[in-house]
């Protein structure tokens, strides 16, 4: 009962951030999420360039959307540690989804001749 | 330490002995007889103390610093100590050398002729067992080291947990000076402990204190033996200097005993019945190995049980166990759909069918199981013929269904019979369709780690797949083997390194004792060397930190050792530890200027690995940021490698 009240609070949040995105009321900045990602300690399990291992799944490329995203990182209660608006503000947040929208897809494996020795 | 026999020698101890004794008897004078008289006791004699104080020649004898000894007549009790060791073959003595037992030290390079064993110089204790650890991985012989009194063997108690944990057996002679009236005094008294093993006893499978020549001879073979029965596990023997220092008595009669390999515990005939019968008649067993091959035929052993069954294999990794390669093998995950499982020497049997998650919930971490409630549950561990109280490597309790207190390589051929005689006949269509599903599911799981393994390919620095792959591009032609894999890659290696040979991958260390990767991979290259095989590691920043002398042991003695470096610089596990309980603490984690949370990141300076190990007499280049580079530095450092020395190329990686 209590993580539904939890991910309902989160899901309410992350409406409100949505809305003031859309609203144009702030401009996620890629160049601000990626300092963001660092200082947030985002890499610590995802990687560097957002690509995953063994400690946490892939963020880019491809992230999922930010509503999502957002009321993932605000609700989690599993392997991943919550991040609250008190230590990672919305538009933190904003800005790292959109960093992680600014990544490349990788090459295919096929193309990379070490992954096809 | 008393002797029962008075020897016709002068040794050092009964001289000493000898002018104390003598010089307290001569200044007798008894205090406590005037207590007895003013008791009104007059006609009675004087009592005579116990004791008195020191007259000053007594005072030297005791504490000074002994004058030049008479050369010790007679055959060495430490000679006699080198022919018992002799008789076990045993190839290296690792060591970082040290007074307390520097008679059995002259005896091995002049009387035994640094021969079996062989003294290889270390700069500290845990190098020297951590050697014998990684060694014993590749040889499957054990080495022998020796440790300095107490703090020698405090040194050395980490590596010795390391190889309790990851049962490999390593014979620790310490040496110890028990004789506290005759002991040189001060920094030898410091080093004497009354009960030295017990710094150990914890975590040794056994330990004895020899006080006769004899009782040496035994207890050295009896270590062994217990030390090389499985499950294997450390030993450890204290050594009297004195013991080793004096001479052997004139017409002393001694002799060595034979040393006759135990066979492994196997399974009891029932359980393997009964496990043959639930994994005969099961939809969809499957095999989580993790310690459970001892030598390549472990491996033969396990492949022909899941071809029979195709069954679906688990390797945990403590060993190599099962080859990648192979269509049967799953990641953990399949668990989730076994009616049958069969843990063959796991470390931790409940986490194997459980998860536990650290959401910091009050600290207690969510805990949910992994399997179907009806699911069957068989254990065959050696392990658990060696549990002991205090040290919790025993992990949480697992109740299982068939428990076999056994050696599972030990087992697997009564097991394999018995499960081909248990096959119903019109259970033998399904099992086929079995296989055919399995060649589908490992053929798309290959795919997709290889598409994995392409994100962040070009990122600097370096991924840590990347770093794995380039790696191998430049010894897949070679007899190789991976020696250890310190840190986390990510398992890159283990998920795209072809591994088919026991030795190909050699698993952690056990004990999780951070520390391990640097010694055991130069034990293993050591082990190696001597098969003509080319070791290749992945070591981290952190773990070579913990003991980085042990590259100058590999130069001094010509290790040849390939060591590729994972420098996320930071100790990356601790990272996120204290970045996960400042998010459930609701604050925001401080860096002090670092990447990670204040004391988890080695950096600021960056630590030039490159110039430490060549400092050491390694080749070595780095620190290679840039993927593009490392395949012309990693070609260069087989070169290396391969004309009989050891190379390090320091890469700067992604944190996993």
């Amino acid at each position: 009962m209590r993580l539904v009240y939890e991910f309902g609070q989160a899901a309410l949040a992350a409406g409100l951030l949505l809305g003031c995105l859309l609203g144009g009321a702030f401009a996620a900045s890629a160049e601000k999420g990626k300092t963001a990602y660092i200082q947030h300690g985002c890499w610590q399990c995802h990687g560097i360039e957002a690509q995953g291992g063994v400690t946490g799944p892939k963020l880019a490329p491809d992230p999922i959307p930010i509503e999502t995203f957002t009321a993932f990182v605000r609700t989690t209660n599993r392997a991943m540690p919550p991040y609250s608006e008190a230590i990672l503000s919305n538009d933190d947040l904003a800005d790292i989804h959109a960093y992680l929208q600014t990544i490349p897809k990788p090459a295919d494996y096929k193309n990379i001749p070490l992954l096809n020795q | 330490m008393t002797r029962k026999h008075p020897r016709p020698e002068v040794s050092r101890r009964k001289f000493l002995a000898g002018v104390a004794v003598a010089g307290a008897a001569s200044a007798v004078t008894p205090p406590a007889a005037s207590a007895a008289t003013t008791a009104g006791t007059a006609s009675a004699p004087p009592r005579r103390p116990s004791a008195l104080p020191p007259t000053m020649r007594v005072a030297v004898a005791e504490t000074a610093t002994p004058k030049e000894l008479p050369r010790i007549g007679g055959v060495p009790g430490s000679d006699f100590m080198v022919d018992v060791i002799k008789t076990l073959d045993i190839k290296y003595l690792p060591s970082n050398p040290a007074s307390s037992f520097r008679a059995i030290h002259e005896s091995l390079i002049n009387y035994g002729g640094n021969k079996m064993p062989e003294f290889l110089t270390c700069a500290h204790e845990e190098s020297a067992v951590g050697m014998a650890h990684g060694y014993f991985k590749v040889a499957g012989k054990p080495l022998m080291t020796l440790c300095h009194g107490t703090v020698g063997l405090q040194h050395a108690a980490m590596a010795v947990y390391n190889a309790w944990c990851d049962r490999v057996p390593v014979i620790i002679v310490g040496g110890n000076d028990l004789d506290a009236a005759h002991r040189p005094p001060g920094v030898p008294t410091i080093h004497s402990a009354q009960d030295i093993n017990a710094l150990v006893r914890d975590f040794t499978k056994w330990d004895d204190t020899p006080v006769s020549l004899q009782h040496f001879a035994q207890s050295f073979v009896r270590a062994y033996k217990i030390a090389m029965t499985p499950p294997y596990g450390p030993v450890a023997i204290s050594l009297d200097a004195g013991l080793q220092q004096e001479p052997m008595r004139n017409g002393e009669k001694l002799y060595i005993p034979r040393y006759v390999p135990t066979s492994p515990p196997q399974g009891d005939t029932g359980a393997v019945k009964e496990a043959a019968r639930l994994l005969a008649n099961a939809q969809n067993p499957v095999i989580v190995a993790d310690r459970a091959a001892r030598s390549e035929n472990g491996v033969r052993l396990l492949v022909e049980l899941a071809e029979i069954l195709q069954a679906q294999v688990i390797d945990q990794g403590g060993r190599m166990n099962f080859p990648n390669t192979h269509y049967l093998r799953r990641p953990p995950t399949a668990v989730g759909n076994a009616d049958v499982i069969l843990g063959l020497e796991l470390t931790d049997f409940w986490a194997t069918v459980n998860a536990y998650i650290d959401n910091g919930e009050h600290g207690l971490g969510i805990n949910t199981s992994r399997i179907k409630p009806e699911t069957k549950l068989i254990s065959i561990n050696a392990s658990e013929l060696l549990t002991k109280a205090n040290y919790q490597d025993f992990q949480r309790f697992q109740s299982v269904d068939v428990s076999m207190a056994a050696d599972a390589e030990a087992t697997l051929p009564a097991l394999i019979e018995a499960v081909k005689a248990a096959i119903p006949a019109d259970r033998k269509a399904a099992i086929e369709k079995r296989g055919e599903a399995a060649r589908k599911a490992f053929a798309e799981a290959h795919e997709r780690t290889k598409q994995a393994a392409a994100l962040a390919w070009d990122a600097s620095p370096v991924s840590t797949a990347r770093l794995v792959m380039e790696t191998w591009a430049q010894i897949k032609d070679l007899d190789w083997s991976l020696v250890a894999s310190s840190g986390n890659v990510s398992n890159w290696p283990r998920r795209l390194w072809p591994m088919q040979k026991y030795y190909h991958w050699l698993g952690a260390s056990g004990g999780y004792g951070v520390g391990y990767g640097a010694p055991a991979s130069v034990g293993a290259a050591l082990a190696n060397r001597d098969l003509g095989r080319f070791s290749v590691s992945i070591q981290s920043d952190g773990d070579l930190m913990y003991a980085p002398g042990v590259l100058w042991t590999a130069a001094r003695h010509k290790i040849p050792l390939l060591a590729v470096m994972h420098n996320n610089r930071g100790y990356h596990q601790e990272v996120m530890h204290v970045q996960r309980l400042s998010n459930f603490r609701n604050r925001v984690a401080s860096l002090g200027g670092d990447m990670g949370p204040i004391g988890t990141s080695i950096e600021n300076p960056d630590i030039e690995y490159h110039k430490l190990a060549e400092s050491m007499g390694w080749w070595a280049k780095g620190p290679i940021k840039d993927p593009a580079q490392l395949a012309a530095v990693i070609k260069e450092a087989v070169a290396v490698v391969k004309s009989g020395q050891p190379a390090l190329v320091n890469v700067w990686t992604q944190p996993r």
